[in-house]
């Protein structure tokens, strides 16, 4: 689930009609003196962070004045809390504050219901004040249908300890706030403390939201650029991943870095090999990494391409995997049983590995529906580039395939071949293409002149190609294949590049990828 | 015997003229399920699979009627529709749905569920690859084709629940090659809110006669493992379980909102899940692989009476 800023969660809240107090979001010491100004008085100047209990931890500061204002974001910006760098401040007018409440609307996942939970006393962590003072706090399912009405709401309030004047007040704040997390789809939001200030105003002075993943497709203002909760800032290749993941439907394609920089002999502190994985399915992911952890692997990252993605998306993860850096080996497993026909993946770890020049060894596990066919393709035509690529199925369990691999790193060193790219890479004599879903199509007619097999066309399950006085074509019409009719199951440029003339290209760009290596590069030169 | 699907239910597929609808609507006739109306608005009047296909849900219910009517709908539907298809089909009188698309939002799943219960219907998903009855029928996708189905999946006396769907078929087939068969092996879908999760798939088997044995794989988060190990306390579930919990090596989350962990009440945790299911008496199995071994000791434990 998206987590949101205490600023980003306070926009909704005001969104409703909720009093926030004065403030702004400040990004230097600069500007964090010049708000303090502006506002005038003591202010609060609060890190955004993913964490409760900022005030204990200093991440809230209240100074007296602007100079201190400054002072204090000095200090406050840049600092690493969790792994990320505060980059924000909330600049605020302090309050007069003369009782704190708590309010939230969190959903229950075993009852597949919104609950309101009020407390009449706030500030403090909400477990805390349910274990000491549990008259203060009550909760209650809401029926979706009806949503939270009014009387139920008084009704809740009435069982704390809250001063019966304030009923009507409060629960017409939590009917306020059960709209708002209707609206914006919140898995959670909590305002604690709420705050009745000296003047008889409620204040929500801080607030906790998180987001549902899912539906922040349909939230655009709420400005979420990556719906997923990392624990790090994100990394130039995650973002990259996402894009690749966000511009094809077709199955999932989640990754990320667990370490972001693998040092030049590819081994971690402890001297552990670090390896790619790139694993198929949630849970078939977690026993291969277990079974990575008994063979003294590091792992470098998490990937998943799973839900019948289609051979490109699978050549796109892998060659993402490839761009972190000096890996030592790379292992692919799923559960191994998956129910979807596995060459797709086979083919699009061919194309990837061909391409970049694979030059550590490799373990695939790709059991399952068609594995015979999948193992035999990564066999017969990876068999040449001088490093091992084995291919193993259902019948091989994750930590034998693990142990191969062990014994393949510790096996080298190798003498890989480079680049070799399975389509030729002059520009084409007499071209023809077409777009795909998520690249181009091309062939050079002038090579199919002189090929007389012509598998391409039978390689093509969908049945897209056909022959026209001896040159390949489309079948259907250029916006059907853009749309998804041809799959990118990559199986005529393999069948071509196998058997015939090497005639057909499919490009399947992954933007900023390029850009991101030559970086990686000029780096490396420097250092 | 089995659980949720048999060779007699009759099945609708919402979605059947799409991609995914008519590769999965292939899959199910030709592993046996009844499929006997596929709905795709718009797209009525034709036939897939020598299946009619109707406009709405309320024709394909009225259009079976004589023959039966429809006990369940299987839904290949993009996610940000899968609310309203859900609902049609309650409403028009399905009593067991399974939602096969990832990604559907939590206040669509809350909906759903919200008309599930007002309708006495229930439903598998979001975000499952469905159920399969072994040698009767399958909703869903398990098992990719019908042909490596067959032979994947033996039928037998074991049932799975699983909260992975590459793993519900790796555990079905892995436990039919040590020659264990099964009843009905079943992916309870991979989000936090879904229709069936362990808690009801467990107790559907222990009414189930042919069901000797459960195999569950449970994951980390949500408090179906735990729920399950209060069935067994309270002796609603006496069949024998036997479970593996996955994510050793996964970070447990660190809780950004106190208000969560209230409503959880410490529940999730991999540690926390196999207490609670060994002191109920499940069979907790720590390796993977070992999962054939265990069950096939537990099976044969039930054979000779103490
Ligand atoms: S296999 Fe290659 S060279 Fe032969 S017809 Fe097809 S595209 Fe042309
Ligand atoms: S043209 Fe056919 S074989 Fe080639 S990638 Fe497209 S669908 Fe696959």
């Amino acid at each position: 689930m998206a987590r949101l800023f205490e600023y980003q969660g306070k926009e909704i809240l005001k969104r409703a009609g909720f009093t926030i107090p004065d403030g702004k979001v400040c990004t230097s010491p600069e500007e964090t003196e010049e708000t303090a100004k502006k506002l005038g008085g003591t202010v609060a100047v609060k890190a955004q962070v993913w964490v409760t209990g900022r005030k204990a931890k200093g991440l809230i500061r209240f100074c007296k004045t602007p100079e201190a204002a400054r002072e204090a974001a000095e200090e406050l910006l840049g600092q690493v809390v969790n792994n990320f760098p505060i980059e924000k401040l909330l600049v605020e007018k302090l309050l007069e504050v003369d009782r704190e409440l708590f309010a939230a609307i969190i959903i229950d996942d075993a009852e597949a219901q919104p609950v309101v939970i009020f407390s009449s006393l706030g500030g403090s962590g909400i477990e805390e004040t349910a274990r000491k003072h549990p008259e203060a706090v009550a909760r209650k399912h809401i029926d979706l249908k009806v949503g939270l009405r009014d009387f139920e709401a008084r009704e809740l309030v009435r069982k704390t300890t809250l001063d019966r004047s304030h009923y009507n007040k409060a629960a017409a704040t939590l009917v306020k706030l059960y709209k708002a997390a209707r609206l914006t789809e919140t898995r959670s939001i909590e305002i604690n403390p709420l705050i009745i200030t000296k003047d008889g105003q409620w204040v929500a002075a801080d607030c906790h939201a998180t987001v549902d993943d899912y539906a922040v497709f349909r939230h655009p203002e709420l400005g979420i650029e990556i719906a997923r909760e990392l624990d790090h800032p994100i990394t130039t290749l995650e973002r990259l991943a996402y894009g690749v993941e966000k511009s094809d439907y077709r199955g999932t394609f989640y990754f990320f870095q667990i370490i972001q920089d693998i040092p030049e002999a590819g081994k971690n502190t402890q001297g552990e090999d670090i390896i790619g994985f790139h694993g198929a399915g949630g849970g078939g992911s977690m026993i291969s990494m277990d079974s990575l952890g008994k063979t003294n692997f590091a792992i470098a990252n998490f990937c998943d391409t799973s839900g019948n993605p289609p051979a490109s998306k699978v050549y796109r993860a892998a060659k993402i995997i490839l761009a972190q850096g000096p890996i030592r080996g790379y292992f692919a497993s799923g559960s191994g049983v998956a129910s979807q026909e596995q060459f797709h993946s086979a083919r699009g770890f061919l194309k990837a590995f061909r391409e970049l020049g694979l030059s550590v060894p490799a373990v695939i596990r790709l059991g399952g529906n068609k594995e015979e066919v999948a193992i035999e393709i990564l066999k017969t035509h990876l068999a040449d580039i001088g490093v091992p690529v084995e291919a193993y199925g259902k019948d091989d369990s994750a930590v034998s395939c693990a142990e191969r691999l062990r014994a393949l790193v510790d096996g080298g060193p190798y003498s890989p071949i480079g680049p070799d790219p399975i389509s030729n890479p002059d520009p084409p004599e007499k071209p023809y293409a077409f777009k795909t879903l998520t690249g181009q199509w091309t062939v050079d007619h002038a090579k199919c002149a002189s090929c007389d097999k012509k598998p391409c066309v039978d390689a093509c399950h969908p049945n897209i190609l056909e022959l026209d006085d001896g040159k390949v074509v489309l079948n259907i019409t250029a916006e059907e294949a853009a749309k998804g009719r041809c799959t990118e199951c990559l199986a005529c440029e393999i069948a071509c590049w196998a058997e015939a003339k090497k005639a057909i290209k499919i490009d399947l760009p992954i933007p900023g990828l390029d850009e991101y290596l030559a970086e990686k590069e000029v780096v490396q030169e420097v250092s | 015997m089995s659980i949720l699907v048999n060779k007699d239910s009759r099945v609708c597929v919402q979605g059947i003229t799409g991609r995914e609808g008519m590769t999965r609507a292939r899959l199910m006739t030709e592993y046996g399920t009844s499929v006997v109306a596929g709905v795709t608005p718009g797209k009525g009047g034709q036939e897939v699979l020598d299946v009619p296909v109707f406009d709405t849900m309320f024709e394909a219910m009225a259009a079976t009627k004589d023959q039966g009517g429809i006990d369940i709908s299987v839904l290949f539907i993009p996610a940000p529709l899968v609310k309203s298809a859900a609902i049609e089909a309650i409403e028009a009188g399905v009593k067991f749905l399974v939602i096969v698309p990832d990604r559907v939002p939590i206040w669509d799943v809350m909906e759903i569920a919200d008309a599930a219960k007002e309708y006495e219907a229930s439903f598998l998903g979001p975000n499952t690859l469905g159920c399969l009855s072994v040698d009767q029928a399958v909703l869903g996708m398990m098992g990719g084709t019908a042909r490596s189905a067959k032979d994947f999946f033996k039928p037998g006396k074991v049932g799975v629940s699983s909260r992975s769907g590459g793993i519900t078929s790796s555990i079905a087939y892995y436990l039919s090659k040590a020659g264990i068969g099964l009843t009905t092996i079943c992916h309870v879908g991979g989000d936090v809110i879904i229709g069936l999760p362990h808690s009801e798939v467990v107790k559907r088997f222990q009414e189930d006669p042919e069901t000797e044995v459960i195999v569950m794989f449970g994951e980390i988060g949500t408090s179906q493992e735990e729920r399950v190990a209060d069935l067994m306390m309270k002796k609603e579930v006496t069949k024998p379980v036997v479970a593996y919990i996955g994510g050793k090596g996964a970070k447990e989350g660190t809780r950004f909102s106190h208000a969560g962990a209230i409503i959880e009440g410490g529940k999730g945790t991999r540690e926390g899940k196999i207490q609670a299911l060994k002191a109920a008496g499940a069979h907790l199995v720590e390796d993977f692989v070992d999962i054939p071994k265990v069950t096939s000791e537990v099976l044969k434990s039930l054979e000779k009476p103490e």
